[in-house]
């Protein structure tokens, strides 16, 4: 909803009732939005579906009991991964409505979305597949490996961990219904002001914006602290620091990142909240305000969180290649120095993303070397799982097909990176297409492909069966195939100086490579669509791909010793660790599996506290953005006081009997035992 | 597939970035030529590697050699870790080089690679001004402004002072040299030139709002007689830019038309990079050199017109008055405020200090 | 497929015992899990603490940057009064010697003397913020608000932050007072007031960060 004169978001930009705050009948866009209005509609019935479903199967008190309100760092990770891929559609969504609207604009028609529109969806698109996507995606990793990998029955603090994810699902949930009550942000992904002032950006959709990553940067900052302490203070007996598999060394180096960096944002995205709703100058053009420190803030932060995504996926690359190619991973040690390397350097690089700021030649080309010095470790690591290849029996089941296409994939991308690390290169491919290309290159060729061929390695260590191979593959081709038809059409747009984010254009030339993109984009929707049928599939097929052996790829690291999917207590009993990859030491000097002596194990209780508190700072961040002052008042009082409530609850932990546990481990001997059919 | 899906595209298009036609913007597409060709050495074998090490140690391949144990070889580390390193240090000091002979705060060393400046030519300066959602280029040698068109000489040196009247915008014409952001309250720089004549692209790289796509002008190079051709079609064609017509053309508007100005208001430009154009804000000149002496006082609260006009005085003892009391106490402080390179009136306040107190 | 028992690691040992001790079979019931616990939940409160500190970094980082932007407004020489910013200065160092002593008490077992000190040290933090409050309100009061200019605005919000970390110590101390009353010195409670001691120490640290870099620079310069 444009003003007449054309200037920026202006829903609810009126002023506040004491009642409804800004909400008024007028602030409904599927109302007038036909593209909105039938999203809308959409969603209404989906959501009604699965609730009727749900309601129907009578699986309200199931869910809640066995998943809402779990502390299980295993089904966590999974509603981790859940809510990634809830929201990968949603992100992709966008996608296809930009490629498909920039395919006609550039062909010469009006396409499809005002720009008032089309700023919304380029932004959401960003904030989305970062935040809601990525991020879910390798925390759902690493709470689920993570602690199974070093042997440990759940995380430090398991209440945190729950807490830390309802708080990601309440951003996730401000921004989808940003989509539908009001409308969301028209300042792309990282908000510079003064764009996103109260001045330029007057609606609600810059608020938003900042409620939602607000509340999911305070979980993601949580859930950093408590992976930590898990790795530092949990690992099974004989796990040193140097005999933890690479993934858990990825882990921890993330999560240091996290914690180190989170808080930046929170502060930065605090001082543009007050700019916003206090009225200080902190970031505005007047009375001293300097929009360029908050440049350098979000940089601070948003530098090291490329390689918070990208780091876990180089674990889970590292645990994937020695797995199918059955041998060890070449060069242990240099990948764990390349990861420490990489999480030091991350921080001292961030300049790089505005050398056109106006820096003076020492500063830009300082931090455009430091950038390069960064591809060193990297390249090293991929030199690594190169070696690790070299002399193997490479099995090219379908997590290994990711793995190659990543490789192949991931080295353009980092190339093109080490190009516009370059100052004066960057000087003309700033901001361009061949920027959002180069990103696009490490984000989708080296985290995507990363979760996916993860989902397919550890799907049946969480399910109990294999995925679909043949519907894997067609998802792994269309990925591929579809990334290479839309982004390399990007890298050459960008070296005929298109920028980024236009809606309109005033030249055809660009038109075939568009085109192009959008049916590269096509190919992803198949890839996507076939993931979601290889999973359909998958289940309907789980007795002809069950797995009962716990260990279906013939894996090395200590999650592949327990039943798939393990029991909530992990490990009957704590592993001792001899070596790395501490499961194939110990099949192959003698292991058997306990069969008695089972002792009590201690683990804690699930709460609800998590998901009540988060739906109160949900509902306070909605009454925010509204400037509903009473209802946030409220809900913010009603958290406090049920957080103080929760610490008067101390019991918090019991012991599994002895008995249960034989029960349930007998259980699996006698399946085991049981001849396949 | 890098190079077949290259091949197919790279086939007859406009690579504006790589074939420009400032020397600028070609040193800058050489660099990006030079740095992916050194960059290749390693990509292209580590591509091929990947892909024989796939096919070769599939599994069914039973004659390949199968080591499950060898994890570890020095020699190999070395070359792993040195491979990069030899490549990016060849990288760096490409950077280092680069980045400061194309700089784009220096004045030109060139006008092409054959072509030394001549340093009797003195650069055309021309001011930009992004604004909601134009462009606006003031000629202060000329006496003229536009909007959305800009003309330079082909062969002479160009000097950009850029400023932004809203909110962040990079000015970029690909076919002439790197961009430059332009925020407001804040002048950057970038110096030019374009060799051959012709009408090129220019527009915002940074996203403004929702005029944002429309925000293009064109450049136009020409020859020094056409030049002064288009300087003299500006000044019959265009009208007055007063401080008022600039707060009406400053307004919000998408897809702009060329304008013409055939004259400008004295000051008009230290007034935009001030942000004080048109309205009643201290400008921030004025405010900057009150806060480098110490502030304006409980009174600059309420009476911030106080300091109006604080740095363009011409009479140091009209300027001594508008001092605080307490400022006037200060001196050598106020003397390490502004300390580095005072400007006359500067020196001036600074002596008038000195002397009285 | 068929698997055998050796296979899946059941089968009875052939020839030789394993030589690996692959499991923690012992029952360490009640000792080694609590300790863990306690040592994680202080490593965990560190993190935090440090998080923490980086939130603080990046304000005052902003207040290095905006601290003399003025906007033609008021400098901290006109605003700051240094005497009554020394008084609450002293208010939180001695809640801080306070808040020690009351943890000596602690590890002594004496819950009762502990209690009266944490009840001093929570009385300190009142009136340290009660100070503040009358700071912030005279400044409000004459005109120099958070938006006047970008120098106060960082003032405001480095100030503003430490007083409101210490209302949330006040909170968590009338809580933890609460809990000891109920359920006495339990090793949960223990760690608590450690966790609480931490981070009323850390509180008294950036502190003196803000007495220092803000008032004191202030004045001074």
């Amino acid at each position: 909803m444009a003003s007449p004169d054309g200037v920026h978001g202006t829903a609810g930009a009126a002023e506040a009732h004491p009642i409804f705050g800004k909400l008024t009948w007028d602030v409904f866009p599927f109302f007038y939005d036909p593209i909105i209005g039938a999203t809308f509609i959409g969603t209404v019935l989906i959501g009604l579906a699965a609730v009727g479903a749900v309601t129907y199967y009578k699986l309200w008190g199931y869910l809640w009991n066995e998943w809402f309100t779990s502390i299980d760092h295993k089904k966590i990770g999974i509603m981790y991964m859940v809510l990634g891929t809830v929201m990968l559609i949603r992100g992709f969504a966008d996608a296809l409505l930009m490629r498909g609207h920039q395919a006609l604009a550039s062909a010469g028609y009006i396409g499809y979305l005002p720009p008032h529109h089309y700023d919304q969806v380029f932004t959401a698109h960003g904030v989305i597949m970062i935040f809601f996507v990525a991020m879910p995606f390798v925390t759902g990793f690493m709470n689920y490996v993570m602690p199974l990998q070093i042997g440990a029955r759940d995380v430090a603090f398991p209440f945190l961990n729950n807490f830390s994810f309802w708080l990601t699902v309440s951003g996730a949930v401000l921004i989808m219904a940003s989509l539908f009550i009001g409308e969301f942000a028209t300042v792309g992904w990282l908000a510079y002001p003064p764009l996103s002032g109260l001045k330029f950006s007057p609606g609600v959709g810059m608020d938003y914006y900042l409620w939602s990553l607000n509340i999911a940067g305070i979980g993601t900052t949580l859930s950093g602290i408590n992976l930590i302490v898990t790795l530092v203070k949990m690992r099974a007996p004989g796990m040193t620091w140097m005999k933890m598999p690479v993934f858990c060394w990825t882990t921890l180096c993330t999560n240091v990142l996290i914690v180190a960096t989170f808080p930046v944002l929170t502060a930065t995205l605090a001082l543009l909240t007050a700019d916003r709703y206090i009225g200080t100058h902190f970031f505005t053009n007047e009375l001293g305000g300097n929009p360029m420190m908050y440049v350098n803030l979000i940089w601070i932060w948003g530098h090291p969180e490329v390689y918070i995504l990208t780091l876990p996926v180089f674990g889970i690359f590292s645990e994937i290649v020695p797995a199918f190619t059955g041998k060890r991973l070449f060069g242990y040690t240099s990948m764990v120095y390349a990861t420490c390397v990489i999480m030091i350097l991350s921080y001292i690089v961030w300049l790089h993303h505005f050398f056109t700021m106006g820096a003076g030649a020492d500063v830009n080309s300082f931090f455009g070397i430091t950038t390069m010095v960064i591809s060193i470790p990297t390249g090293a690591k991929i030199f690594n799982w190169l070696f690790t290849m070299y002399k193997g029996r490479i099995r090219f089941e379908v997590p290994m097909l990711w793995v190659i296409g990543f490789m192949l994939t991931f080295v353009i991308g980092g190339m093109t990176g080490v190009l516009l690390a370059v100052p004066p290169a960057d000087y003309v491919l700033h901001n361009s297409l061949f920027l959002v290309a180069h990103f696009h290159n490490v984000i989708i060729g080296g985290v995507v492909f990363g979760i996916f061929a993860g989902i397919n390695f550890w799907w049946p260590k969480a399910f109990g069966f294999k995925l679909d191979p043949f519907w894997g593959k067609v998802s792994f081709w269309g990925w591929l195939i579809g990334f290479y038809f839309a982004f390399m059409p990007l890298y050459v747009l960008g070296l005929m100086g298109v920028t980024r984010r236009l809606s309109q254009f005033e030249d055809t030339i660009y038109a075939g490579y568009f085109v192009t993109a959008l049916v590269g984009a096509l190919c992803v929707a198949v890839g996507i669509v076939a993931f979601v049928v290889q999973i359909v599939v998958s289940i309907r097929k789980r007795e002809a791909l069950k797995d009962i052996t716990g260990d279906p790829w013939n894996g090395r690291t200590l999650e592949w010793s327990t039943a798939s999917p393990p029991p909530y207590y992990n490990f009957a009993f704590s592993p001792r660790v001899y070596d790395l990859d501490a499961w194939h030491h110990m099949k192959s000097h003698g292991h058997r599996r306990p069969q008695d002596g089972f002792v009590p194990i201690h683990m804690p209780h699930s709460t609800a506290t998590g998901i009540i508190l988060s739906g109160l700072m949900t509902i306070m961040g909605f009454a925010l953005v509204w400037h509903i002052w009473w209802l946030a008042a409220l809900t913010f009082v009603a958290s406090l006081a049920y957080g103080i409530f929760h610490t008067f609850n101390y019991d918090r932990d019991y012991y599994v009997p002895a008995e249960e546990v034989a029960e349930i481990e007998g259980a699996r001997t006698k399946l085991m035992l049981e001849p396949a059919e | 597939m890098l190079a077949v899906s290259l091949a197919v595209f790279l086939a007859g298009c406009e690579l504006v970035v790589l074939n420009p036609a400032g020397d600028v913007a070609t040193q800058q597409g050489q660099l990006i030529v030079y740095s992916t060709v050194l960059m290749l050495i390693v990509i292209v074998p580590v591509m091929a590697l990947t892909i024989f090490f796939a096919f070769h140690y599939r599994s069914s391949n039973k004659k390949a050699r199968y080591e499950p144990d060898w994890d570890h070889s020095i020699s190999l580390e070395i070359v792993v870790w040195s491979v990069p390193l030899a490549i990016i240090s060849c990288l760096a000091g490409l950077t280092w080089v680069a980045t400061h002979r194309l700089d784009p705060y220096e004045p030109l060393r060139r006008i092409s690679a054959e072509v030394p400046v001549d340093p009797e030519v003195d650069p055309l300066i021309i001011q930009v001004v992004a604004l909601d959602w134009k462009w606006m280029f003031i000629y202060p040698e000329q006496g003229i402004a536009t909007v959305n068109e800009v003309a330079a000489v082909v062969d002479q040196p160009i000097e950009f002072q850029l400023t932004s009247d809203t909110v962040m915008n990079s000015f970029y014409v690909p076919a002439l040299s790197g961009m430059i952001y332009a925020m407001a309250g804040m002048q950057t720089e970038l110096n030019a030139v374009i060799n051959e004549p012709g009408i090129y692209k220019g527009f915002s790289a940074n996203y403004s709002g929702a005029g944002f796509s429309q925000m293009r002008f064109d450049f136009h190079g020409l020859s020094p007689e056409e030049f002064s051709g288009w300087v003299a079609h500006v000044r019959t064609d265009g009208s007055y830019l007063s401080e008022d017509e600039f707060v009406e053309l400053a307004r919000p508007s998408i897809g702009n038309p060329v304008e013409y100005y055939s004259g400008i208001e004295t000051g008009l430009w230290d007034k935009i990079l001030n942000m004080c154009a048109g309205g009643d804000a201290l400008c921030r000149n004025d405010m900057m050199m009150v806060d480098a002496l110490g502030g304006g006082g409980l009174e600059g609260l309420y009476n911030r017109d106080l300091y109006r006009g604080f740095c363009s005085v011409d009479d140091t003892q009209a300027l001594y008055l508008m001092l605080r009391p307490d400022m006037r106490e200060r001196s050598d402080e106020i003397l390490a405020a502004i300390s580095g390179k005072p400007t006359d009136l500067q020196a001036e306040i600074v002596e008038t200090y000195v002397d009285e107190g | 497929m068929m698997h055998t028992p050796t296979d899946l690691g059941l089968g009875a040992l052939k020839d030789e015992e394993p030589t690996f001790d692959f499991y923690v079979t012992e029952d360490h019931h009640d000792d080694e899990d609590h300790h863990g616990h306690e040592a994680g939940t202080m490593l965990g409160f560190w993190l935090y603490l440090m998080s923490d500190c980086l939130i603080f970094g990046i304000l005052f980082a902003v207040y290095a940057v905006l601290g003399q932007s003025y906007a033609a407004g008021p400098a901290p020489v006109d605003l700051f009064e240094i005497d009554m910013i020394l008084v609450s200065t002293f208010m939180l160092l001695f809640s801080s010697i306070t808040y020690g002593f009351a943890v000596i008490d602690m590890q002594m077992g004496r819950q009762r003397n502990m209690i009266r000190w944490l009840i001093v040290t929570g009385l300190f933090g009142f009136a340290f913020l009660g100070l503040e409050l009358r700071e912030f309100g005279h400044l409000w009061h004459i005109g120099a608000t958070p938006m006047a200019s970008a120098f106060l605005s960082s003032f405001y919000f480095l100030v503003g932050t430490h007083g409101l970390h210490v209302t949330a110590g006040c909170i968590w101390l009338c809580v933890l007072l609460t809990q000891v009353q109920m359920h006495g010195l339990t090793a949960e409670n223990k760690r608590r007031i450690l966790c609480l001691s931490l981070f009323w120490h850390f509180l008294d640290l950036i502190w003196i960060g803000v007495f220092s870099f803000v008032y004191l620079t202030g004045v001074l310069l």
